[in-house]
């Protein structure tokens, strides 16, 4: 964690934009009190303050959830669709086609991502669409009342005292199979690695995907639930620990940090990404590393978190397209409608 | 309009008496995948360039390979392109079908059959040509592998050859159709001539059948209307192009496609002004083109009607968020999967009302491709300045078969981008917008777009209860003022779309209406009433959802008005009817549902039975 990030934390003016914090929040959350969403939401605006980000060019979207709500309470200068459910990453998608300057930061839950939404998330991520994608996991469906959602683990109980018999899809080892490429898990009550994390995935143009585990205090929160804070407390296991610093930051990290024991990562936007291995063989730039520790924790009952991979030289989607550099959004007519020699040609070939 | 003399006792066929010149139709009975596709299209062209009216039809299954398929090509001096319901002269290459296809034929007609089919043993009042393929083919073709690909060209020879197709059309055709490959088209063309030559040397004309030389199509050209359509949306501007494969759609995205990577990759730096993506599904695909029409984009989708039923969501989304976008529907029959391969109107109902809650989506209904160019490219207009879902509606016959039309005109109008403030407008407003306020009193509020740089720029889009400044809201009157906005705003949609075609006379009592494809079957089935029955009729052609002032005036000034549908339960009459509660006991239904294109007898006979004449 960079000190520098810190102090500014701590004494929020205005940022390198000459922006303070206000912009950067939202209307009050009318989510329940305690619940995690609104942590991930606080991280969100000091994360974005941070960093500097125009927040007239973030876009801001989200599924249906008490998750998905949570777009309203930050980032109030920023554009914002609160969609259908499970279906956001296909209206982020033709956002950034539209407008591929954008910074689009999506927010879902579990049941969004997880059941509704499953073959849109893969899609997504199989895309490479540039986004930050934050799953705000609390394995269950909180606003239709506590339902268990596909990430809920076999065994884990619902209020109710109901346990679930069917095992959990591992949104994390979905994401690094399928193609996103930049995947980590973090947990709402863990300020300072989500932000880190966070702060690395904006620095990065492709997919990343944050599931964040963020306890519902009034369905998912009691002994038997393996998404409760006390749960997680107790058995999140840390991978790493993790810097970010941002690109307009001095960076000097090779003094700091003996080699061997940190691995750095060039984010895109030149910000360095810098993870001090707890585990002494973990590279997160291999899938298959990432996969297998994510298997073992879940063998183990563990919670890994930190960044579980990160590849940086993956073109996104509008790359891949070759989009012009103007936003298809802000082309004219002239670049909109050929000339009508090209009409000619076809009506010729056509006679 | 019935040229030969039908006689039902079947008598011997003898030398006809009359010729019938440009006026008939034929009929080729293939087998799905045998390469019958190019033989048919060279026929159409030649045809074509003879100047004669023509259309070319195909009546396929969905299948790729093995089932029976027919292609039907309709000349008319008249220039009725319409499907004609009866054979005239059928070529009988499918022994699967080859006996049913000719007990159906009526006395008088021809056939052309592969020999060893044995077809002139089924009866005797139809003119026979038997023709050895095989030995025809193998002459021409050494190499055995290569004989299915062009055994069908043998046919087009023989045709010209008993028709008076002049083969130096066909020649030009085959070239056209094999333009890269010369070899195929050198192959192509033997096979044609040797069918030619054969016909020539043994076979007598028996049949009234033949064509000549016009001068029908200067100045025409020959298309599907999905690449009508296609560079309809390429030249109205469209810049995101979604979509998932589904017939009859598909080849409307490829064609875009198509003409996009021609004329909208810039020249210097390589790049494209658009994107097309092949999406997962069709939720992602309408999602998709909504993202992008909220970003600013022209977006739009195309689909068929099981797409449509997915979309459903999606689209009351759109609409209640009030995001501007294009829906291309190509119908197909249905319900469920229906008749994948087969036409239809049956998404009218559907389509104008798609998902839940009080929902409504304006509609644009092209009857020839010059309409489906010209409402291609205005859809996104509409769009646009409605803010809102926009449907065109095709169907398969227009979509995927070749029609005659003229050239398309140049778009004369510019890009409508609608209501959207920029930096600068909100600047001189001082902030003091809101999304949904309608300031004009048309209930078309304003939009931003994101990536507008101004801070008081930014709104909420959401499907959620919503105040006129986007901020969410339960409250009954928010919601109440919003959903009446919306309604206002839709009850001035038809300012913005296509006026109807209406031909009226002062003798017609009886009066038509119908919209898209059912217009060629209309435009003949009129001309039968009055040659054959002497009945003047007056016709009125929709061509958008919410219908006009004008379309309201024709039906209340007609007693009876047959409103022709192409679904069984009457779609366009129940929306004429939802319109115009006042007047609906005007209207009469004609509905067929069969899935072939709408022919203008069904429509003729339904009306004498009704009207007795
Ligand atoms: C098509 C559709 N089906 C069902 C619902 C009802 N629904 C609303 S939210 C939700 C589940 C949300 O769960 P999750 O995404 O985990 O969000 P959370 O509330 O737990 O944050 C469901 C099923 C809906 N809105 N739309
Ligand atoms: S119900 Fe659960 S998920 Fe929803 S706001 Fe309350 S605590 Fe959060
Ligand atoms: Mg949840």
């Amino acid at each position: 964690m960079s000190t520098a990030t810190a102090t500014r934390a701590k004494a929020p003016v205005s940022n390198r934009i000459g922006l303070g914090l206000e912009p950067y929040r939202g209307l009050k959350t009318t989510l329940c009190a305690g619940c995690g969403h609104n942590s991930i939401s606080e991280r969100i605006v000091e994360c974005f303050f941070e960093m500097g980000i125009d927040p007239t060019q973030v876009i801001k979207l989200s599924g249906i959830g008490c998750s998905s709500k949570s777009p309203a309470y930050f980032l109030s200068m920023s554009h914002g669709f609160n969609s259908v459910h499970g279906r956001m990453p296909a209206v982020a998608t033709g956002a950034m086609l539209a407008n591929k300057q954008l910074l689009a930061l999506g927010v879902s839950g579990d049941g969004d991502t997880a059941s509704i939404g499953l073959g849109q998330f893969v899609h997504m991520m199989r895309r490479n669409v540039p986004i930050v994608y934050i799953i705000e996991d609390n394995g269950c469906y909180g606003l239709t009342k506590g339902q268990f959602s596909a990430t809920a683990n076999l065994g884990s109980t619902a209020k109710s005292g109901i346990a679930n018999d069917l095992p959990p899809i591992d949104t994390c080892g979905l994401a690094v199979q399928l193609g996103a490429t930049f995947v980590a898990r973090s947990f709402s009550g863990d300020k300072k690695q989500l932000q880190s994390i966070l702060k690395a995935a904006l620095a990065h143009r492709g997919t990343a995907v944050l599931d964040v585990v963020s306890p519902c205090v009034t369905f998912n929160d009691h002994v038997g639930s393996t998404k409760s804070y006390k749960y997680v407390r107790e058995n999140k296991v840390p991978l790493q620990s993790i810097g970010f610093v941002p690109h307009f930051e001095e960076i000097h990290l090779q003094e700091d940090f003996a080699p061997g024991t940190v691995h750095e990562v060039e984010m895109h936007d030149g910000s360095m990404l810098r993870l001090e291995k707890l585990e002494e063989d973990y590279d997160p730039t291999s899938r298959l590393t990432a996969l297998d520790r994510i298997e073992l924790a879940t063998e183990q009952g563990q919670i890994l978190t930190g960044v579980l991979y990160v590849s940086t030289d993956q073109p996104s989607f509008t790359e891949i397209l070759n989009l012009d550099d103007v936003p298809l959004a802000q082309l004219g007519q002239d670049r909109l409608r050929p000339p009508k020699s090209a009409l000619d040609t076809v009506m010729e070939e056509l006679a | 309009m019935q040229a030969v003399n039908a006689s039902p006792s079947r008598e011997p066929v003898t030398v006809p008496e009359i010729e019938v010149v440009n006026d008939f139709s034929i009929h080729v009975a293939t087998v799905n995948g045998s390469g019958s596709q190019s033989s048919n299209l060279v026929l159409l062209r030649a045809l074509f360039e003879m100047g004669i009216p023509v259309s070319g039809k195909n009546l396929f299954p969905s299948n790729i390979a093995g089932l029976p398929t027919w292609y039907t090509i309709r000349a008319s001096k008249f220039g009725f392109t319409g499907r004609k319901k009866e054979v005239d002269f059928l070529v009988a290459m499918n022994p699967q079908t080859a006996h049913e296809d000719v007990q159906s034929l009526e006395p008088g007609r021809a056939v052309v059959y592969d020999e060893p089919l044995g077809l002139d043993a089924l009866r005797n009042d139809l003119s026979f040509y038997p023709v050895p393929f095989d030995p025809i083919t193998a002459a021409v073709c050494p190499q055995p592998k290569l004989r299915k690909l062009v055994r069908n060209m043998v046919y087009d020879g023989v045709l010209a050859a008993l028709l008076d197709i002049e083969m130096e059309e066909i020649r030009k055709g085959i070239e056209k159709q094999f333009a890269t490959k010369p070899k195929a088209a050198e192959l192509n063309w033997n096979a044609a001539r040797a069918g030619f030559d054969w016909a020539s040397e043994n076979l007598a004309k028996r049949d009234p059948y033949r064509l000549e030389r016009m001068d029908g199509n200067k100045g025409k050209i020959i298309v599907e209307g999905n690449a009508a359509a296609a560079l309809g949306a390429v030249f109205g501007g469209v810049s995101v192009i979604t979509w998932y494969p589904i017939t009859p759609s598909s080849s409307l995205a490829e064609a875009a496609q198509g003409y996009l990577n021609r004329f909208r990759i810039d020249e210097s730096t390589g790049k494209a002004t658009f994107a097309v993506v092949q999406a997962e599904d069709e939720l992602a695909s309408i999602g998709m083109a909504i993202g992008a029409g909220w970003a600013g984009a022209r977006a739009m989708t195309t689909t068929a009607g099981p797409g449509v039923s997915l979309m459903s969501e999606f689209v009351g989304l759109a609409h209640f968020a009030e995001i501007p976008v294009v829906l291309i529907d190509v119908q197909r029959m249905g319900p469920s999967t229906g008749l994948p391969t087969r036409t239809s109107q049956g998404d009218f109902l559907s389509a104008a009302t798609l998902s839940h809650g009080d929902t409504f989506h304006p509609m644009l209904i092209p009857a020839t491709p010059e309409e489906c160019f010209e409402f291609g490219a205005k859809a996104f207009d509409v769009a646009e300045r409605l803010q809102t879902p926009v449907f065109v509606m095709l169907d398969l016959d227009l979509g995927m078969n070749y029609w005659t039309a003229d050239k398309f005109d140049y778009p004369d109008w510019d890009i409508d981008r609608g209501k959207v403030l920029s930096e600068e407008d909100i600047e001189r407003l001082q902030g003091d917008w809101g999304r949904y306020r309608d300031v004009d009193g048309d209930g078309i509020a304003y939009r931003t777009t994101p990536g507008n740089r101004h801070p008081q720029a930014a709104y909420f889009a959401r499907g959620t209860g919503h105040d006129e400044d986007a901020n969410y809201s339960e409250r009954e009157g928010d919601w109440i003022r919003n959903m009446d906005r919306i309604q206002k705003k839709m009850a001035g949609a038809r300012k913005w779309l296509p006026e109807p075609v209406i031909e009226d006379g002062p003798k017609a009592r009886v009066a038509l209406v119908a919209a898209g494809t059912s217009h060629e079957a209309v435009r003949e089935a009129r001309s039968q009433l009055r040659l054959e029955y002497g009945f003047e009729t007056a016709y009125c052609r929709v061509r958008g959802w919410p219908f006009s002032h004008a379309t309201e005036k024709f039906i209340a000034e007609h007693d009876h008005v047959y409103v022709v549908d192409q679904n069984r339960d009457g779609q366009l009459r129940t929306l004429l009817r939802r319109q115009f509660p006042a007047i609906h006991d005007h209207l009469r239904s004609v509905c067929y549902y069969g899935g072939m294109p709408l022919d203008a007898r069904t429509i003729t006979d339904a009306i004498v039975e009704r009207e007795e004449l």
